[in-house]
Order: C-alpha cells, then structure tokens, then sequence
C-alpha cells in the first residue's frame, strides 16, 4: 500500500469535507434557532454566489461583497416577513415544504434576474498545487492550494460564529431562543427579530460557501445541488450541532474519497452519489440523533 | 338546498360505517365515476388524454400510495421517486424475461418488489425519526437511481440505458390508444382508491395514525411499532410501485432512470402537502394541481401576449411555481381537502351560518 498515496487521499477528503461543513452549517444554524429544516440552503449558495459574481462585473470584489451581504439580509427579512411569520406554530413538515417551495422560488429568481450561464468566480485564491511533506513519506503529498485556503476561510467562519455565538449579547439570545422558544419570549427576547438575525447569519454562511465552492467548481446551477451534498453531514452530526456540522463533514470527506479510491472500482464507480448517504444511515442506525445531536426523551 | 341529510336515517352499525354515509354523496360519486369513464373518451381530445389525464390519474395513484406513508403514518419519505423506478423497472423485467405474464400480473409483481425494497428501506424507521428519517430516505433515492443507471441487467444491457416498455395486451385486448390506456389507469386508480380508504377506515389506518399522532403513547397501548412502520412502508411502496410501472408502461413508454429522479419525489409530496395530509381525496386534489398547474403557467404569457425567452419562461415558472406552494400553505396549511370538507360543511348548514 502506498502511504503517501493514501495521506494525500485523506487529505483531499478531509478538504472536500470542510467544504461540505460550510453548506451544513447553514442547515444547522437556521434548524438550531426556530426548528426550520431550512432545504432552501443550496438555494441560497446559489442566489448569494450569483449575486455576487454578477456584481463583481461591476465593482471591485470588495463593494459587491459588501452588497452581497445587504442582499442576503434583505433577504433573511424578507423571507422572515412573507413565508416565517405566517406559518408560525404550524407543523415542521409544513415549515420543510415552504422551504422546498422557497427553494424552487429562490432558483427561478436568482436566474430570472441573474441569468443562468456559468460564471467564473476569481477571487484571488490561487490554484497552483503544492507538495508537502516530502521529507515524510516518498514522492510527497501534492495538496492544492484552493482547497488550503477554503478550509481556511472556512476556519475562520468557524471561530467567528463560534465567538458571535458565545460573547455577544445577541448570540447569548440566539442560543436562548434555540434552547426554548416559549422561554427565551417570556424573558423579552424578540422572536422575529432573532429569526431575521439567525437567516441572515445563514445567508452570510451560504454566501462564503458560495464564494469558496464558485470558485472551484464556477458559479451555475449546480451549486444549488451541494445542498444534497451536505444534507448526510447534518444527519450525521445531529441537526443542533455546530461542531457536529464540522466533524460529520470531515467524515464524510474523508469517507467519500477513500470509498471512491478504494471501493468504487469493484462496483463500476459513480457510488459518490449514495455513499455518503448510506454512511450517515449507518451512523445513525448506532445513534439516532446524530453523532452530537440532542437526546430526545419522548413522554407521552 | 340539495345536501341535506334531514331524513336519513341509519339504524344498523353497517349504515353508519359505510364509506359515504350520505345518499347525496353516493349519487355524487356514482355520478362522477360514470362520467369520468363513459363521458369523458367522448369528448376528450388525444392532448387532454396524453398531458393531463394519464399523467394526472398515475400520479395520483402514486401520491395516495406517499399518502398512506406520510400523512397516515407519519413517516416522512423523500425516496418515493426511487420506489416508483423499482416498480417500473421490475415491470419491465418481468415483462420482457417472461413475456407469456399477463400485464395485471405484471403490475401486481412490480408492486409486491417494490413492496419488498420499501420494506428494507424503512426498517430504519424502526429507530431514526422525523427528518433523520427523511433524509436516510434519500439514500433510498441515491442508491437507486444509481443502480438502475449502473447495472446494465436491470436495463436489459440496453446500450443508452434508456428502455422501452413492451406493447401492453391483457386477455388479447391490446391497449394503444389513449382512450384505452385512459380506461385502464382509470380502472386501476378506482381499485386502488377503494382499497387504499377501506385500509385507512381499518385497525391497521387506525394503527398508523396513532403511530403518527404520537408513537410513543401508540406503543403504550399495545400498538407494535414495528408492525405499524414496516406495513405502512411496504403498503405504501405497493401502491407506488404499481404507480411507477403504470408512469413508466402506459404515460412514458419508454424512459430512463432520469425519469424517476429526486425531483419526482419532491413532487409528489408536494401533491400531497397542497392536497392534505391523511386524506385519499387530498391525494386527487394534489395530484390535478401540481399536474396542471405546470402547464398553465407555461401558456400563460403566451395567452397574455408577453414575448418572453423559453429559458426566462422556465426560471419564471419556478419562481412562480415555488411562490404559489408557499402562499397555498399559509393560506391552507391543511390543504385543498381541508378546504372542501369546509365547503361541505358551509353546504350542509347553508343558509345559517354555523
């Protein structure tokens, strides 16, 4: 077996993975704070990264971030207002169907206004490869350098989420009204203004992972798909968990490029479409909340 | 004036259980049955029979078969477009590897391993729940559609990996023109009606829904969750592999695994939330909007006179399409069966108010 080989296969799934945790963060934020299996998560990777290449055509890339992230709040707001607010109280399955509708909604409009070719995203991260750790094992490990600065960007993401979740005054009311709604309202906690905070926290989140996955793979539609992608992250790392986003997508990375590499030409390739999937439903065949999510007590 | 149930009166246990207890409604039924089979094929053009009717009266087979999963059971399962591709695909097996079987027996046998393949996709039921449970469904959706675009022997080796469904004959009857093909779904789509709200009106329906209204308290009561969960799936991957034998034998003719994608789930639970949740009329009422509703907006700014591009028309009808889904649930979140048994009761009562 060759070690390196193997190192560099790790390697680059782990990389995939970090990608995967920035789309599942999305999904976990949204989930965390009112409950809403939000699907329209690819939808707005895809919208925000539009938004943003088709501006940048104009301005320089700072200035039509800056706008990206105004749209992106309008659009927590907006959708807050219209779809939130008047299906409050209703079923989970009704709030997941409206996300699927705002999904569809969300697709038509970004490439109604947008238009819907692909577009090259240049934002600067260079895309030579590197080779590391020669000294280590033969031949050296040949890593790119996008995928190096993706994570990176996305560690950053992290730890700013992290810090605006547990030292800011508005954090410290997103994880009240995440713990108990009825609670979080009785103490004066404004519940639709922290919906409005938490989809907007989620757009910015998308926009990232739109940044980071347009310029790898372009900004089209099929970045809106990378929602399928990340859906097993969230089921694997429990729906309510920020560091479950991050583990279960390295999992997932890293398991996905191993199985490719060493599983898929026994069964005639193409088996990155389900095995994630079939990963998470193992995981959670041991643990039904997920590796990190919170254990239900039913009582009747 | 007309529905009044003044008058009527049961007096045995078997009155007051039957399907339609109001004679009004029997007539009604009675009325729209003969209509749909004798009036209908006379005046119905070969279009409204190719892109309306068929696809209509398949999906909505297919979505009374989610029905009893979803809104009976409470099982949500975004693998239905998967279990429509195992029926279609058994059905062409079956049907090309034995081609002396006739074509009932055909679809009965798509059924029953579609059945099987719902069975094994929903024993995680037993332990995942809510959306865990749905997107553990997905696997069912992914792994699927894979093995039907990947191993050639499911698809006869067929080059392109498209097939062809064989000619459909039953007793010597060779069904070809729309107006047959009309009458065949239709005779299925009634049978399988009936059988789907007798099975609802049952202690099995009945299990389900204690399953669905709180599973935990179900199981106290001596409901075993196990046999609740597993026949709702293997009753309700019956149904939709007959849906999909029927979608891909009689309205597709010949398709791909293309046909049977994520997108067809996502759609025919759409039927079924716009429809109503636990309702077998919600599942014709979702199935005709979510079948028409396409077709219309594609007509639209042809007929308000717009000069639009194809590719703006589609990303409008998206948009469109996605803004009336959430606008019917928070107008309906029950919906269009929600809104009819409102009718009927304003009727009942007409002209008092309540």
């Amino acid at each position: 077996m060759n070690w390196g080989f193997l190192l560099e296969v790790i390697l680059g799934g782990l990389m995939a993975g970090v990608l995967y945790s920035l789309v599942a963060l999305g999904f976990v934020l949204i989930y965390k704070a009112s409950g809403v299996f939000n699907f329209a998560q690819g939808a707005m990777v895809l919208f925000a990264a539009l938004s943003l290449v088709r501006l940048m055509e104009h301005m320089p890339f700072l200035a039509a971030f800056v706008l990206t992230l105004a749209i992106m709040v309008l659009l927590a707001i907006g959708i807050e207002r219209l779809v939130l607010r008047p299906l409050v109280n209703q079923a989970p399955i009704i709030l997941f169907m409206a996300t699927i509708g705002l999904t569809y909604f969300l697709d038509g409009f970004g490439q109604t206004i947008w238009g819907s070719d692909v577009y090259q995203l240049n934002i600067g991260m260079p895309k030579e490869p590197i080779i590391m750790a020669e000294s280590l094992v033969n031949g050296g490990i040949l890593v790119n350098k996008e995928d190096l600065y993706a994570a990176l960007i996305a560690a950053i993401l992290v730890a700013g989420l992290a810090l605006f979740f547990q030292k800011t005054a508005t954090g410290r009311a997103l994880r009240a009204v995440a713990d108990d709604h009825q609670a979080a309202q009785s103490v004066g906690i404004p519940l639709n203004r922290i919906w409005v905070i938490v989809w907007a926290v989620s757009g910015i989140v998308a926009l990232v992972a739109g940044m980071v996955w347009g310029s790898k793979l372009g900004v089209q539609f099929s970045l809106s798909l990378i929602a399928l992608k990340a859906l097993p992250v969230v089921i694997l790392g429990g729906f309510e968990s920020v560091p479950g986003a991050i583990i279960g997508g390295l999992i997932i990375g890293v398991g996905e490029k191993l199985s490719e590499v060493y599983l898929g030409p026994y069964v005639g390739g193409g088996i990155e479409y389900w095995f994630a999937y079939v990963l998470a439903l193992l995981f959670l065949l041991v643990r039904p909340e997920g590796l990190f999510g919170e254990k239900h007590i039913d009582r009747v | 004036m007309l529905y009044r149930e003044a008058g009527q009166f049961r007096t045995t246990y078997q009155a007051d259980q039957q399907l339609f207890p109001i004679r009004q409604d029997r007539i009604a039924v009675l009325l729209l049955l003969a209509f749909a089979f004798a009036v209908v094929p006379l005046f119905a053009s070969e279009y409204l029979f190719r892109a309306i009717l068929i696809p209509f009266l398949i999906l909505a087979l297919t979505a009374i078969g989610l029905n009893l999963l979803v809104g009976y059971c409470g099982q949500i399962s975004l693998g239905t477009g998967a279990f429509m591709a195992v029926g279609a695909y058994a059905a062409y097996n079956f049907a090309i590897r034995v081609p002396s079987l006739n074509l009932l027996l055909v679809f009965v046998l798509a059924g029953l391993v579609a059945t099987v393949v719902g069975v094994l996709f929903g024993t995680p039921s037993l332990r995942i729940k809510g959306f865990y449970l749905a997107v553990a469904t997905l696997a069912a959706q992914f792994f699927i559609d894979w093995l039907f675009a990947r191993v050639g022997w499911f698809t006869n080796y067929t080059p392109s990996g498209s097939v062809t469904a064989p000619q459909l004959n039953l007793f010597g009857w060779t069904i070809d023109s729309p107006t047959e093909k009309y009458w065949l779904v239709l005779a299925i789509v009634c049978l399988i009606a009936l059988a789907a709200k007798n099975l609802t009106r049952s202690a099995i329906g009945r299990a389900w829904m204690a399953t669905r209204d709180m599973d935990v308290a179900a199981e106290i009561i001596g409901i075993r969750p196990i046999y609740a969960k597993l026949s709702a799936f293997a009753v309700s991957s019956f149904f939709i592999g007959i849906g999909g034998a029927l979608w891909a034998f009689v309205h597709l003719g010949s398709w791909e695994p293309l046909a049977f994608d994520i997108n067809r789930s996502f759609n025919l639970l759409f039927m079924i939330i716009i429809g109503g949740l636990g309702s077998i009329l919600g599942a014709f009422l979702g199935a005709a909007f979510i079948t028409i509703l396409p077709l219309f907006l594609n007509q639209l700014p042809a007929w308000l006179g717009i000069n639009v591009s194809t590719a703006t028309i589609s990303h409008m009808e998206f948009m469109i399409f996605g803004a009336l889904i959430v606008f019917f649930l928070i107008v309906e979140p029950l919906g269009l069966a929600r809104l009819w048994t409102i009718g009927k009761e304003k009727l009942r009562l007409w002209p008092f108010p309540h």
